[in-house]
């Protein structure tokens, strides 16, 4: 423990002789550092763009067919090649980006909301409300989560907005547990019994007190979860349950390419690389934010 | 301990009951029946039909008809494989050939490809720390997080399948057909696993009983082996349960993308085909297993961290 005790000693020392800010912007400063990370951050960004922006920045529209070139390989005028009716894949995957952002984004919202009120009942009130909403949340998280969202498409049919809601009645457990047990451990602490104390209300504390101080782990959850959602989607897509046709999503061009993988793989490889990169930058920023705003975690993860 | 053994395995029943209970529910709100076609059947031929699989029962007579009969192991009727039962769909044939026979076959040797090829990774990782091998290793096994497994299914085909030429496109049976698609399944716990390890192996290796190992003249092979890898692995074998299940779960797309005859396939076909009765064998089956994996979890837990057990009671 030696060790550990010189460790910490020595970057107190470090921490008096440092100008003081604030804790964001010290944690962005350690994120800033982090190569990987901003490189994630930075192709996150491009792609959100390029959602966005689709009807302007891609050379096609998703729609524009032409049978003369259908299923060529990357050429000049189309850098990604066309698919079997002629549509440009590079465009299809930029229009294709609108669907993974949106569940991205909706997602995360619908974890956040649906997680937050959930966790924060169970985790201020505690005793016997607490364990039984955790029992259920126990009981639904023993469900094959992606059997579950499935199950939820077959009911409601495909569509995208079916598919927040099957991503919804599942992804808001995680984000209930985290806020449950932070409020658990936070309001044990002595400016919340003293905010108590003064006759601050429960909604108060929780919004002034126990919430500010759960924002860290929060922000990292939600980051972390957003590879998940993407699956999720590019799998129900897939599997011909996610967004129907003609409007493209990135699973669901796999799903239309991958039969005719052998004479032209162009039309499996992007999507899949799309779907690969994009993951795999939201893991790295996610990864990058968790040891920047949980100094505790740094060179151990 | 035993105390602790029962009281987690009780959680199995309520567990249960609600998997049952939702999917019992989201079947019968489906739109359109297993008898729906586009040509529709005679009303005569379709009232039989629902009576003989008691669909024209009210709802909680036909569930507690499941559960009854589930109770007993007996899945019921496909509705879409006619005259064959759930079990027989799902166990029929015997081993090694059943559906359930050759997810199990595949499940298993992706968990072996994900531990043989995760505990070296992060093992290595964390010893060599913060060098080009273990940025390299951590780059790699965040690839392997990252990539969905029917896209890492379906590049491999296309690298070693199409264009070399060296392995088969697809089927189960021979070696050479297992190669890909358990390397497909197990990368993703390979690399979880490794990112896990390193974690907690850099976490042991700091620890003052390790120096003591050390100080006393333990050749470092000693302390790392006899040591540091026992207590590291503890936090693994947590995931590796839930893992597993989900694996297997996820497996499913892996079998689609290899044409490999497991439950997976039969749980695709099933959705489209709304065979109320499979989709509800395979995900029970799937849940049972998940909820069994998670107890094991639990227990061996327990045996191999004492300090848990105090605290559970």
């Amino acid at each position: 423990m030696a060790v550990r005790e010189r460790a910490v000693s020595r970057a107190l020392e470090l921490e008096l002789r440092r100008p003081s800010v604030s804790l964001w912007r010290d944690a962005w400063n350690r994120l800033a550092k982090n190569k990987m990370a901003m490189l994630g951050l930075a192709f996150v960004i491009l792609v959100a763009l390029a959602a966005v922006l689709a009807p302007w920045v891609a050379p096609y529209h998703y729609k524009d067919t032409d049978f003369k070139n259908a299923r060529k390989p990357p050429s000049r005028e189309h850098i990604m090649g066309t698919d079997k009716l002629g549509r440009d894949v590079f465009s299809r995957i930029i229009w294709g980006a609108q669907v993974s952002v949106t569940v991205a984004v909706v997602g995360s919202l619908t974890a956040l909301v649906i997680g937050l009120t959930y966790g924060s009942i169970s985790g201020y009130f505690g005793g016997r409300i607490d364990n039984y909403m955790m029992r259920f949340v126990d009981v639904m998280y023993a469900f094959p989560t992606l059997l579950f969202i499935i199950l939820i498409m077959v009911v409601l049919g495909p569509g995208l907005i079916n598919v927040f809601i099957g991503i919804g009645a599942v992804g808001w457990m995680r984000m209930a547990r985290l806020v449950r047990g932070q409020f658990l451990s936070l309001k044990e602490k002595e400016f919340v019994e003293a905010a108590r104390m003064v006759g601050v209300k429960p909604i108060g504390i929780i919004a002034r007190h126990l919430l500010p101080n759960s924002l860290g782990p929060i922000i990292v959850a939600l980051t972390l979860g957003v590879p998940g959602l993407i699956l999720t989607e590019s799998v129900l897509s897939f599997i011909g349950l996610g967004v129907p046709p003609p409007f493209p999503s990135w699973g669901q061009m796999i799903s239309e390419g991958w039969r005719g993988m052998k004479a032209t793989p162009h039309l499996t490889i992007f999507p899949g690389l799309a779907i690969s990169l994009f993951m795999l930058a939201f893991n790295f920023l996610g990864d990058g934010l968790r040891d920047a705003l949980d100094p505790m975690m740094r060179g151990v993860s | 301990m035993l105390k602790f053994i029962i009281r987690r395995s009780l959680w199995l029943i309520p567990v249960l009951l609600m998997v049952s209970i939702v999917t019992f529910t989201a079947m019968k709100l489906v739109p359109g029946g297993p008898f729906t076609r586009e040509k529709p059947l005679p009303p005569k031929i379709r009232a039989n039909l629902e009576a003989k699989y008691h669909l024209d029962e009210p709802a909680w007579k036909q569930y507690l008809r499941y559960l009854w009969n589930l109770l007993h192991f007996d899945l019921g009727p496909s509705y879409k494989y006619y005259g064959r039962t759930i079990n027989d769909v799902m166990f029929g044939g015997g081993w090694p050939k059943c559906a359930a026979c050759v997810s199990a076959q595949l499940g298993l040797i992706a968990v072996f490809v994900a531990l043989g090829i995760g505990i070296p990774l992060g093992i290595i990782s964390a010893l060599k720390q913060n060098t080009w091998i273990d940025y390299l290793c951590m780059f790699f096994s965040m690839l392997g997080v990252s990539i969905p497994n029917f896209v890492l299914g379906l590049f491999l085909i296309w690298i070693f399948a199409v264009r070399l030429g060296w392995l088969p496109v697809a089927r189960w049976g021979s070696p050479s057909q297992v190669v890909l698609p358990s390397i497909t399944l197990g990368t993703h716990g390979a690399a979880l696993i490794a990112r896990l390890t390193r974690a907690s192996m850099l976490e042991v290796i700091r620890q003052d009983y390790i120096r003591t190992a050390r100080a006393k003249g333990l050749r470092e092979r000693a302390v790392i082996v006899g040591h540091a890898l026992k207590n590291a692995l503890i936090p693994v074998t947590t995931v590796v349960g839930p893992l597993m299940a989900a694996w297997m779960t996820g497996s499913f797309l892996v079998e689609h993308v290899f044409a490999i005859p497991g439950i997976g396939k039969f749980f695709i076909t099933s959705v489209t085909d709304r065979d109320y009765t499979l989709i509800m064998g395979t995900i029970m089956f799937y849940a049972v297993f998940l909820v069994v994996m998670n107890i094991l979890v639990d227990i061996s837990y327990a045996f191999l961290d004492p300090r848990i057990r105090l605290y559970e009671g």
